[in-house]
């Protein structure tokens, strides 16, 4: 057993017993802490694999950002989580019937198919171009050059969930009093009321 | 040392558990956004494993683009639950009907 061999099997260990745990737990803020759980093993098995740059990446959008989101929608949204238990494991044979005729499927194409990358010659970006850089600066190298227009395109993708979302929850209340500054500028003297008020009394407007 | 096939068999179980948590779950919409993130995680698992082993980057470069959308996804994916929140007053998936199939 060697240290990475050891290593893979405790992320992985953890990973699934978290996210069993995301999926059944009964309180959605536990869920969203065993989903955190997950992305931070998820980020060791990332550095296992030599892949550094998205390990941090993983821990730093997905619990950082995207989690803590989860994390305030669920506490935001105060909804009653303890009503109507009775039907839980009302889809639970529906469920696990998917579930399992998933993993026979995955199982089966993984026996079936000899994966054999030894012979694999067309390598677009093989390891051995970046020999002499970090992780990072190899994804740079990459990214900025070639996928150059997938990169500007997440841009705009995540533009538009920004717009989206931001249009989505945005509401008119009434009886919110704005400044509104062409009102503001638009006034003049001729139309504004000046009143004498007398010391401890008020005045009707 | 570690197999490519140890994990795609450890990505192949997080995507069913994904799965398995979009037809189990029935009470909160929540739930069903955090199971979809699991299978993004699956994916992402996938692509590294094989830029690892294969010795190629472009892997982990798919990566970053899933990571960049499953981060718009969960944003809208959330801002239509505030705003369902605020109409319908609950996120019970089995209240969302008003679009009757």
């Amino acid at each position: 057993m060697t240290a990475p061999l050891l290593s893979f099997y405790l992320f992985s260990a953890v990973i699934l017993l978290s996210s069993l745990m995301v999926i059944s737990s009964k309180n959605p803020v536990h869920s969203v802490l065993f989903l955190i759980l997950t992305f931070f093993n998820a980020a060791g098995l990332f550095v296992i694999l030599h892949a550094e740059f998205l390990a941090m990446i993983l821990i730093i959008v997905y619990v950082g950002a995207v989690a803590v989101l989860f994390l305030f929608v669920v506490m935001m949204l105060d909804i009653n989580f303890t009503k109507g238990k009775e039907n839980v494991l009302q889809y639970m044979p529906f469920g696990l019937f998917i579930g399992a005729v998933f993993v026979c499927e995955l199982i089966i194409v993984l026996i079936n198919s000899k994966l054999d990358l030894a012979n694999i010659q067309i390598l677009s970006n093989p390891f051995a171009k970046f020999s002499n850089m970090t992780n990072t600066q190899a994804l740079g190298s990459v990214l900025y050059t070639d996928y150059i227009l997938y990169f500007q395109l997440s841009g705009v993708i995540l533009l538009v969930a920004m717009i989206g979302s931001i249009v989505l929850t945005l509401r008119d209340r009434t009886g919110v009093r704005r400044q509104i500054i062409g009102e503001q500028l638009e006034r003049n003297s001729s139309s504004t009321v000046l009143k004498e008020v007398e010391s401890g009394e008020g005045v009707d407007i | 040392m570690i197999q490519l096939e140890q994990f795609l068999i450890l990505s192949s179980l997080i995507f069913s558990i994904g799965v398995i948590g979009i037809f189990l779950n029935r009470k909160n919409v929540i739930i069903i956004l955090m199971s979809v993130e699991l299978i993004l995680l699956a994916v992402n698992i996938n692509l590294v494993a094989f830029s690892y082993f294969l010795g190629d980057l472009t892997g982990q470069i798919f990566a970053l683009f899933v990571l960049t959308v499953a981060a718009a996804e969960a944003a809208i994916g959330l801002a239509i639950l505030v705003v369902y929140n605020r109409n319908a007053g609950n996120i019970e998936i089995e209240n969302i009907n008003s679009l009757k199939g």
